[in-house]
This record gives C-alpha cells, structure tokens and sequence, in this order.
C-alpha cells in the first residue's frame, strides 16, 4: 500500500466524521428547537385563553345610601351590616334606570344583568369609607358572567335567540347601558383578593393560593430536615452492608410509587387513625411530604458524595470529629445541591392534585385558610375543580389559575435560586 | 549531615513493629519493622504501589476511614499505643499533623483555614490568641510575608505552592510533634518544590517528619533516613548518605539507579 492510498483513506475516514458531527450537532438543535417551540406554543395558548378573566366589565351606578339603612357607626358592627339588604339595593338602582320596564319578568331580567357580588360591592364601599353614608355615590358594580363574556365578544351576538344565553330584551338593556357610558372595563382585582365563588366572576384564588402555601410550608418542615438527615446517615454514617443496600433500593423504588398511593396512606394514617382534621394543609403537607422524601434523599446524597474526598481528609488530618467533617466542610459545600434537589421536590409537590383528593383537599373553600389545621384547597385542585364547572366565564379562569400556579412555581424557584446563590458566596 | 550519627542513639520516636494491613483479602504491608527517630526527616521512597503512603498512613490512623481495611500490628509514638482500642482519634491527629499530595485548603479563607484546626481543639480563648496562632503558624510555613495583607481572601485563590505551604500551617497549627507529608510537592513545579524543601528543612528542627516521595533526588536533598519499600516489605532501612551511595540490597540499588521503578 502506498503512502498517498492510506492519505486518501485517511481523508475520506475524516470527512465522515466532520460529517457525523455536524449531523449529531444537528439533531441536538432541532430537539431544542422543537421543545422550545411546543413550550411557546402551550405557554402562548394559555396565556392567549386567559386574558379575558384577568379583566371583567363594571356598570357605574349613582346610589343614595340613606341614614335610614344603617349609622357610620354601625359599619364595624357585623351583624347589623349583614342586616341590610345591598343586593336589593344595587338591584333596585339598576332598575330604575329602565323605567319603561315594568313586568316582573323585566324587572327581574334588569337585576339579573348585575353580578350576584354587586351587593357585596358597594358594601365593600361602605365599609371602607362609612362618610358616605346619607349621600349619593357613583359605585362601579360588577355585571354578571354572561354579559361580561358578551362585552368581550365571547358571546355571539348573531345567534339565534334560543341559542343564546343572554335574550334580545336583555341585549337592549346592556346597549342602553353602553350608550350611556355607564359600563367599563377594569382589571379583575378579586381574582386574586377573593376565595373561590359559585359566581363565575366572583371567584378567586385567593383562598387556594394560601392553601398552596401553607401546605409546602408545611412539606418543607417536615420533609427537608427528614430527608436531609436520613440522606446524611445512609451517606456518611451508615455501614456499608445488606439492611442499607435494602434501605437504599427502597428509598429509589418509592420515587416511582404513584403519588395517589401517598394519598391512600395519608387517609389511611394521618385521618383515620391519628383523627388529624380533614382538608387541612397540614395532612396534605404531610403526605406530600412523605411523596417528596425519595427526591431529597436522592438529591443529598447525590451532593454528599459529589463532595471531593481531599477535603474530608484534610478535615479529618487536623483532627476533626467524623460529625465535624460532616457539618464543618462536606454539608455546607453539598448545600447548593440540597437545595436544588429541595426545590425540584417541592415544585413537583406544589403541582400535585391526585394524592390530596384523597384527603378531602379537593373541596369548595371560599374562606382564606388562616393556619395549617383549616380547611383549605390548593392552585392545582382549585383549577381541576374550575375545569369541571359548565360556566364559559371559568374557562378563562381556569387558564388564569394555570397561568398563576406556573408564575408561583417560577417565584418558588426563583426565590431558591437567589438562597442558593447567595449560599454559595460564603464559600 | 554530621549531626546524624549522634540522632540516631536517641530513642525512637515512632516504633512500628510487625504492621500489617489488608484490603479486604489483600495484603497491602507484611509486616513493617521501622524506627522514626524525632528531629529527623525521614524518607518513604520505592515504586507505585509499594505501601509506603498505607504506612504513612497508619501513623495517623487514616486508614480507619477506609472500611476494607484492616491494621494489625503495634504502632507506638512515644509510649501510646496507637492502634490501642481506647485512644482517641482525634487527640491523636492532632498530635501527628499530615500533608496530602494535592494541596487540599478548605474553601474558606486563608485565616480559616490555619484556624480551624485550633477552633475545633479548643486551643485558644480569644481573638487574640488565635491571631497570634495563625501569624505564628503561617510564619513557620514561610507563607506570611505573601498572605499577611490579605488573611480574609479565598485561599483557593492561592498558586499551587503557597497553598501547599498553607496546608503546612494548618496542620502545624495545632501544634503537632510529628508530620506526615504524603508527596507533598509532587503536584507543584520546580520552584515551588524547593521552597517546600527549604521549608522541611527548618521545620525539621520542631518536628518529626516522615515524608512519602517519589523523586529520590528530594529524598536525597531533604533527608537524613530513607526506607525502601517494596511490594508491601521494607527492603533497607537507614542513613540517607549510605542508602545513595552505598545500597546493601540489590533491588534497593535497581530502584535509586533507576532500573527499577
């Protein structure tokens, strides 16, 4: 063989490797490509189905509030301000606008067109500024679900009137409305500043986003420094022998266990036999606390070991303790991955639904939980349960409920990456 | 070099007799009979594989963290026993310092790291004194003049050298009699190497310093006994000057000229 034959060989053996690179190079970026896309194409739907919940329409109403009704005073007194009719009130000013009207079935379409939350508006008014009391005030009042789907154009006009849920007479109230200027549109503030409602424009997540966080409060204190620790004594103290090799097998197989068994258990131990309160954060934190242990485990000791072995010699030759070593030089340098693998468990417990079913977490809460024993939901069951209302008007919101659990996970996330970060500075 | 003749009727400060370890079925020492007398360097030479860093590492009890591994044997320094079962670890390491191959500081900052060792004994009761530890430590170590600016900067930031002598200082921080270097300048260039020669030398004077090397040109320049090792035996044991020039063993004078090894 001569010399420029094995030249030749050699060249063309080298093309097809740049060849082969550039092809794997290739299909790297189209992956990325592709998941980026699928990624914008979601994110961009969702966000595109949930901008009309984030804004709702008003009709501006001047409302006298007489001394009669109740004192400035009283405004405090809760019972006497239960007393007092607000729904007939807006209701009755909404009417009087349509003075031709004047059948019942008229009257009542009229107070229907005005939200089941209009009277708890301008008492929200009242007891903010009880000054007011004796005059007459322009009060925004929020319309109901169906005309302010029809005033964002999600309700076609065109249809027949069978086929539509607002009727003709009802269309030419709200023309009326509009063409007196009385109605706008305004950011939809009870989103997040109210519980859950059966009206459709009332309902918020105010209630399952403070369940939400009550119960990873509740799974981090008790899943961190468990599995921290377990991670710690299976990793460093442990003896290598058959029980930690069982221990360990079992620690792994629990993170594919499916999240639903978790909720089973937490029913069968946590509720019927310790009798914990049912739809509270606190079983549900436990139980995902339990759901997120193999994930924090896995993660700590995965940073342990990660941790060169020079430095727990040099601790180790000064005469530190075997726990000095441990607390002193390896726990703190594996910190920044205890905390990652923290964050990816927590993350993944925020967006769970299936095991809290099990608990009764999947509940009706209008009230915000004020602590870990009340009841409460949580982001990713309040959307299921908004998924399964007939109501159009919850299909924005259960895309806005979607859009706010991804931007408390980012929060979340963000809020570890910044601790993790500012960890790591000390070293 | 004179000195020597007359170190050696001193009474040994390390007295190994008989050690053996095993790595689970495997022998990695057969038993190994040395006297390490104090004030002296000592060097560990022979090839790769030969035991004399498990030896080395028998001093300290290092090996305890290894789980396989199993020590018999008697290891005296001065009159403890050390493989006996009611001595403390940790008071032990203390008393026997060691250097590792690779310069391994912690990754905190220089002053730290010389003061972790006397934290953690307890050794100081104040700021001051641990100052004044840490100036004296670092001075020993020849480090000072470089680092006394800038105690609170990241000894990772440190060259190669400079963080190999700050590991001296650490380990002579908390105030050892005897000091294991383990190839302390196999990782460092030329320059670096002879200061941390220079540096044993005078070190040599407060300590007993067992050093494991691999260039025998160091072993030659830095001390007064070399021990042979091979194959997990101690081949010749003695005088630096007569083991160079004189070897009374074959395979001892294969290795320093280079056919074996």
């Amino acid at each position: 063989m001569t010399d420029q034959a094995t030249q030749t060989a050699q060249s063309k053996h080298l093309k097809k490797r740049y060849r082969a690179e550039k092809r794997f190079k290739f299909f790297g970026l189209a992956a990325i490509c592709s998941a980026a896309g699928i990624l914008l194409v979601l994110l961009g739907g969702l966000t595109q189905m949930s901008i009309p919940a984030f804004t709702h329409h008003y009709v501006t109403l001047d409302i006298a509030i007489p001394e009669t009704i109740i004192q400035a005073e009283q405004v405090t007194d809760l019972a006497a301000m239960r007393k007092v009719n607000w729904r007939g009130m807006v209701r009755k000013t909404l009417r009087n606008e349509f003075p031709e009207v004047t059948d019942r079935r008229g009257k009542r379409a009229v107070g229907n067109l005005l939200s089941g939350g209009a009277g708890d508006a301008l008492r929200d008014k009242v007891l903010n500024d009880p000054t007011i009391i004796g005059s007459t005030v322009a009060v925004a009042l929020p319309l109901s679900d169906d005309v302010d789907l029809l005033l964002k154009g999600l309700i076609d006009r065109s249809l027949p009137e069978e086929n539509r849920v607002i009727s003709d007479r009802e269309l030419t109230f709200i023309d009326h409305l509009e063409a007196a200027d009385r109605i706008d549109r305004r950011i939809a503030w009870f989103l997040f500043t109210s519980g859950d409602s059966r009206e459709a424009e009332m309902a918020g997540l105010r209630s399952a986003a403070v369940g939400t966080l009550l119960t990873m409060l509740v799974t981090l204190l008790f899943s961190f420094p468990l599995g921290v620790m377990a991670a710690i004594y299976l990793e460093e103290i442990a003896p290598k022998n058959r029980l930690t090799d069982l221990i360990e097998v079992n620690i792994n197989n629990l993170a594919a266990v499916p999240s639903i068994v978790f909720g089973l258990l937490g029913l069968a131990v946590f509720i019927n036999f310790f009798h914990l309160p049912r739809s509270a954060p606190l079983v549900g934190g436990m139980v995902l606390a339990l759901m997120t242990l193999p994930t924090i485990i896995i993660a700590t000791r995965a940073a342990l070991a990660a941790v060169p072995p020079s430095i727990r010699e040099a601790a180790l030759g000064v005469g530190a303790s075997p726990i000095q070593v441990i607390f002193h030089h390896v726990l703190p340098l594996a910190m920044p991955g205890i905390l990652t693998g923290t964050i990816i468990g927590l993350a993944q417990a925020a967006g769970e639904t299936a095991p809290l079913l099990m608990i009764g977490m999947m509940a009706f809460i209008v009230d915000t939980p004020m602590w870990i024993d009340d009841k409460a939901t949580v982001l990713p069951a309040q959307i299921y349960m908004w998924a399964n209302n007939p109501e159009r008007a919850f299909q924005a919101k259960t895309a806005a409920g979607i859009i706010c659990l991804m931007v408390f996970l980012l929060l979340m996330n963000a809020l570890a990456i910044y601790l993790r970060k500012k960890y790591e500075k000390r070293w | 070099m004179k000195r020597d003749g007359d170190m050696t009727l001193s009474t040994p400060k390390i007295k190994s007799s008989g050690i053996i370890v095993e790595y689970d079925e495997k022998r990695a020492l057969h038993g190994i009979d040395l006297d390490i007398y104090p004030n002296e360097v000592t060097a560990l030479i022979g090839p790769s594989g030969c035991g004399k860093s498990t030896f080395l590492r028998c001093i300290n009890r290092m090996n305890d963290v290894i789980d396989n591994c199993k020590v018999s044997g008697r290891l005296m320094i001065d009159d403890t026993d050390v493989y006996d079962p009611e001595i403390d670890v940790v008071e032990l390491r203390a008393r026997v310092g060691m250097v590792f191959q690779k310069p391994n500081p912690f990754p905190k900052s220089i002053y730290d790291n010389v003061a972790y060792g006397p934290r953690i004994h307890g050794l100081t009761e104040n700021k001051d004194d641990m100052d004044r530890i840490v100036k004296k430590s670092l001075k020993r170590a020849g480090l000072w003049d470089e680092v006394s600016e800038r105690l609170d900067d990241k000894a990772l930031g440190l060259s190669g050298g400079q963080q190999q002598r700050l590991c001296i200082a650490r380990a002579i921080a908390v105030n050892p009699d005897i000091l294991l270097m383990d190839e302390p300048c196999s990782a460092l260039d030329p320059i670096a190497t002879s200061i941390i020669e220079e540096l044993i030398n005078e070190l040599r004077e407060r300590f007993t310093i067992v050093i494991v090397t691999h260039s025998m040109q160091q072993a030659a320049r830095v001390s007064q006994k070399t021990g042979y090792f091979h194959l997990g035996n101690i081949i010749e044991y003695g005088e630096t000057n007569d083991i160079f020039t004189r070897p009374q063993n074959e395979q001892t004078e294969a290795y320093i000229s280079g056919r074996i090894g």
